[in-house]
């Protein structure tokens, strides 16, 4: 849905892996940026009728990038800052707890 | 932590920034927490980095200023907790001797919950976008204007094409000429600003004459826009269509009606109060009927009706990023005089200067406020609409919840669940207030919004379990 | 001035499902209701419709709670029927989870002494060791420090917003009225009808049904009943939604049909302070993770906070007025669990003239009799 501009030279490049696929993005990027930046057409699914979402205010209030940031979900994408090597799942419908 | 701030501070834009260098300044010991990894709110969010590689200086000097009130914070020696959700405060009666008040205030960060306890609580929580409920809001690829300047300040991320931007208000000009100016390109902008609002914003027009930098800054970036052949015009009716994502707008001109192929919507309709937290914590809440939302009472100290609790900045009513910064310091004024370190000479007269520049720049807000005021069917939109996103609640069935008696937001947020989802009403709370006043026929003032809980953002079980101290779990 | 056959004054789970029965019989029923931001337990409860430890000391109690469960899925249909709305009923049996072998031993006595007082069968409630339990849950995994369980077959649990909405649109269906933000100041009798005064006017009808949850003692007072009332604090708190984990209702633990957990409640004496306290939250969510580990995961959305009506022995009052006939008081705390027989039972009792002898129990007159010291 976005694409980056050319980054300056001097910027740290991180790798991130979105739904398994290897996506590079800026260091203090967000997941949520990552997932729009990923090409993928949206970010969750909604618990209530399985609605296809993706972030839509990218300021924490909407909660529509809840997404799996290494394995823990319901995070808010667009508050969590990219690491190297981050896994980051869309989360599809409700979460399954079990252990 | 054993040690009580006598000032926490919440939010890192403009209000807390200024609110945090005002207090160090007055020998306060400070703590701001903030959302966000760097300092800068939503205004001069990743205002450093930005500053660094060049790309503040294409934003433009309103958004640099950011950048020295950045290293004014970093320098004053206020403690920083950044990259911090706080998710809860309470309030506990002082010892013996102390203030009547102590909060401990909670924070989350990667899953680990803390907490700081400090003697008096500064809210800067800042602005939200207005929800701009249409039909197919919730299609990916429909966000608001702001969450796009918020991709271009802090991942310099353009939209894909073809863009179009519908809305009212200064934000849209404004990221528009920054996208075009990036080599971003627009379909189409739509301005949603009702006509003949211009009538209704001349009277307040010699107020914001004296604002005149603000105000030719507006007409120059209509100009940028129509030089740059970008088509403009005035609609209504907005609709985003699609399966599974965005693929055309659809909108009424006084032509007809047009639909255009799109593949990212953006969408403003004017800001209003993140008071969330406010009333989370019982502030009484004021309806602001010139920018239709309700924001906590404070006194001209930033004081809310809470002791102990003061709201500045956007979070106690919009006023902009200056009025913000300077309010930030006059709230810091207010707290430092409340616990007993400043007397009330000082405080006045450092606060006259203050005073004065918080004038000049409020000036221009009637003339705004009347010329943006939101289109009535953004605040009441038609029955097949989304209201509340998370739970997928229609307007309609606002009005069915009504019909069985439900007059208030709180029985017919039981009635529907509207406002129980994770965004816990912030992006409906304003819809419902005003779908239950038209259906009623009460002033939405009396309407109001549903009681607002904790968490404020949510934690896990775990988090808060660990609360509850040793041997527990 | 409207008039009715019967007013009813308050409009929580209580007043609304006696001022149904009393619609569904031919009544016309007008609800007079208070604020929208009034405490109400309707809107605050838990949703168990239970029977375990329900009456310890109280047969008539005992059975009219089960009387209730008999009730309650005939009276699920009903509503539903009428009003098209799903209450998300499920009578499919509820648990009181033990920690610790303390908790067990404790849980059986009380479980046995209940059985015993109120006839039952032995396959009427039964403990469950750690292992049938972990059987129940398939996958979800157990705490270490479970012990097991109280399992009751008949108990269950409701979604208590869709009760109460669908009592008020049964209400309506069946010819009544609800009329919101209209709360009772002062009540008068005079020449055989009851006027009641409101902001939003004035009321009359023959006959009056108490039932404003905390705000009834006050209201009762005026037709000389003298009830003590005390509200009490219960904190809730709510996850997100998940997949379906929890295969049945517990005391304290129970998952919605919409996949959110509840876990609750605290039983504290705060006044009408509706406020939460994490010191009393903290406890329940570490108590819930040491019952079902994998909810130390769950994202809490909402903690809340809502007033129980506590009579001094938590059972029911139904009192009518001796000065003025045609006044009935009705309150109780487990009024989800009760709304069958409120709906049911109570109306069809009290609709054609006083209450009969068997309802003797129910008198707040109890609370007057001398404690041996
Ligand atoms: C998208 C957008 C664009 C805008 N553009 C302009 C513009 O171009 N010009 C202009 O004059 N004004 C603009 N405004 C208004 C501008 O945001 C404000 O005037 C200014 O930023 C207000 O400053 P503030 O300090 O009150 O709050 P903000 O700058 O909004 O800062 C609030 C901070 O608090 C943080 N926060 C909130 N809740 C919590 C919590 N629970 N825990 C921790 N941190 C929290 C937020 O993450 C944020 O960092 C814009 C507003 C928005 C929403
Ligand atoms: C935390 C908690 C958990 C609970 N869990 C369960 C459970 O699992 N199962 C169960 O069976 N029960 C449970 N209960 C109890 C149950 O919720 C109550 O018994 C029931 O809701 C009481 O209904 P009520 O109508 O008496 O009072 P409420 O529901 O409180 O309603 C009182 C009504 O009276 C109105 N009112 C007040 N003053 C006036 C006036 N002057 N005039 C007119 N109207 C007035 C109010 O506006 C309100 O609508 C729980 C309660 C709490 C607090
Ligand atoms: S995009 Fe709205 S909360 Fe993250």
């Amino acid at each position: 849905m976005f694409r980056k501009l050319p980054d300056p030279p001097r910027h740290d490049r991180v790798t991130v892996h979105v739904d398994g696929h290897a996506v590079t993005v800026s260091a203090g990027d967000t997941a949520a940026a990552a997932v729009l930046a990923s090409g993928l057409p949206y970010s969750r699914t909604t618990t209530v009728s399985g609605s296809p979402r993706a972030p839509y205010c990218m300021m924490g209030v909407c909660f529509e990038c809840l997404m799996i940031v290494d394995g823990d979900p319901s995070r808010q994408g667009c508050q969590v800052i990219v690491r190297d090597g981050m896994r980051i799942e869309r989360q599809l419908g409700g979460r399954e707890l079990l252990s | 932590m054993t040690d009580v701030y006598d000032l926490v501070i919440i939010g890192g834009g403009p209000a807390g920034l200024a609110a945090a260098v005002q207090a160090s300044e007055l020998d306060l010991r400070t703590v701001l927490i903030d959302e966000q990894p760097a300092p800068g709110g939503q205004i001069y969010r990743s205002v450093e980095r930005a500053e660094r590689d060049g790309l503040a200086a294409r934003l433009g000097p309103n958004y640099q200023r950011g950048a020295s009130l950045a290293g004014a914070f970093r320098a004053c020696g206020a403690d920083y907790e950044a990259g911090c959700q706080v998710w809860q405060a309470e309030a506990a009666q002082g010892g013996p001797g102390q203030p009547p008040r102590q909060w401990t205030v909670h924070f989350t960060r990667d899953g680990q919950s803390r907490s700081v306890r400090g003697r008096h609580l500064l809210l800067a929580s800042g602005a939200q976008e207005r929800p701009v409920p249409i039909r197919g809001w919730t299609l990916p690829g429909v966000m608001t204007v702001g969450a796009a300047q918020l991709l271009l300040k802090s991942s310099r991320m353009l939209p894909e094409e073809p863009v179009w931007i519908a809305g009212s208000g200064p934000l849209p000009l404004l990221y528009a000429s920054q996208l075009l100016s990036l080599g971003g390109r627009l379909a189409g902008y739509i301005d949603t600003t009702p006509r003949g609002r211009w009538r209704a914003a001349l009277p307040h027009l010699p107020g914001a004459l004296a604002n005149a930098p603000y105000l030719a800054k507006g007409i120059m970036l209509r100009w940028t826009l129509l030089r740059s052949g970008v088509e403009i015009q005035h609609a209504e009716e907005i609709e985003a269509r699609g399966t599974g994502r965005l693929e055309a707008v659809r909108f009424r001109t006084a032509r007809g009606i047009r639909e255009e192929p799109a593949r990212v919507l953006l969408l403003h309709e004017g800001v209003i109060p993140n008071a969330h937290a406010a009333m989370a914590l019982g502030c009484a809440q004021r309806w602001d009927e010139g920018q239709q939302a309700f924001r906590p009472e404070t006194d001209e100290w930033a004081a809310s009706s809470v002791d102990g609790l003061s709201v500045a900045g956007d979070a106690a009513g919009i006023g902009g990023a200056r009025v913000a910064e300077v309010g930030g310091r006059i709230a810091a004024l207010g707290a430092a005089h409340r616990l007993g370190r400043i007397g009330e000479a000082s405080r006045d007269a450092l606060s006259m200067p203050l005073r004065r520049e918080r004038g000049r720049h409020a000036r221009i807000r009637p003339f705004l406020d009347a010329l943006f005021r939101p289109n009535r069917s953004v605040l009441v939109p038609p029955d097949d609409v989304l209201a509340c996103r998370c739970e997928e609640v229609t307007v309609g069935g606002i009005r069915q919840a009504v019909s069985l008696g439900a007059v208030g937001p709180n029985q017919v947020k039981s009635y529907t669940r509207c406002g129980m989802g994770p965004c816990q009403g912030r992006q409906c709370a304003p819809t419902l207030a005003q779908v239950i006043a038209d259906s009623t026929g009460q002033p939405v003032a009396d309407v109001g919004y549903p009681r607002i809980r904790p968490p404020l953002k949510p934690i896990t079980l775990g988090e808060l379990a660990t609360l509850a101290g040793e041997g527990a779990a | 001035m409207a008039s009715a056959d019967v007013l009813v004054l308050g409009g929580g789970t209580v007043g609304a499902a006696i001022a149904y029965g009393l619609a569904r019989r031919g009544a016309a029923v007008t609800v007079l209701d208070g604020a929208d931001d009034d405490a109400r337990a309707a809107r605050a409860n838990f949703g168990l419709v239970w029977s375990q430890s329900k009456g310890v000391g109280a047969p008539w109690y005992q059975r009219w709670t089960l009387d209730s469960l008999e009730r309650w899925p005939g009276f699920a249909a009903e509503l539903a029927e009428l009003t098209g709305i799903d209450l998300h009923y499920r009578r499919n049996g509820g648990l009181t989870y033990c920690l610790g072998d303390a908790e067990f031993d404790a849980r059986r006595t009380q479980m046995e002494r209940l059985r015993i007082q109120g006839g039952l069968p032995e396959d009427h409630a039964r403990m469950l060791d750690r292992a049938e339990l972990q059987s129940l849950l398939g996958r979800v995994r157990l705490g270490d420090r479970v012990t097991g369980a109280g399992l009751c077959p008949i108990d269950g649990h409701v979604d208590p917003l869709r009760l109460l909405k669908a009592l008020h649109a049964a209400l309506l269906r069946n010819g009544g009225t609800v009329q919101a933000a209209t709360p009772a100041r002062t009540i008068r009798f005079k020449g055989g009808s009851f006027t009641v005064d409101t902001p939003r006017g004035r009321f009359e009808a023959p006959r009056l049904v108490i039932a404003a949850g905390n705000g009834a003692s006050a209201l009762a007072e005026q037709v000389g009943l003298h009830v003590p009332i005390q509200p009490q604090r219960g904190q809730i708190l709510v996850t997100e939604r998940l997949q379906p984990m929890l295969p049945m209702a517990a005391s304290g633990l129970r998952q919605s049909e919409e996949g959110t957990v509840l876990i609750g409640a605290t039983k504290e004496d705060a006044g009408m302070d509706r406020g939460t306290v994490l010191a009393h939250a903290a406890p329940m969510a570490a108590r819930a993770i040491a019952t079902i580990p994998a909810l130390r995961e769950a994202r809490l959305v909402r903690n809340w906070a809502g007033l129980r009506i506590l009579t001094p022995d938590g059972n029911p009052v139904y009192a009518e007025s001796p000065q003025f006939p045609g006044a009935m008081l009705a309150t109780c705390h487990s009024g989800v669990t009760l709304a069958a027989v409120h709906a049911f039972d109570l109306a069809e009792a009290w609709a054609p003239g006083r209450l009969p002898d068997r309802f003797a129990p129910f008198h707040h007159r109890r609370f007057n009799v001398p404690q041996a010291a």
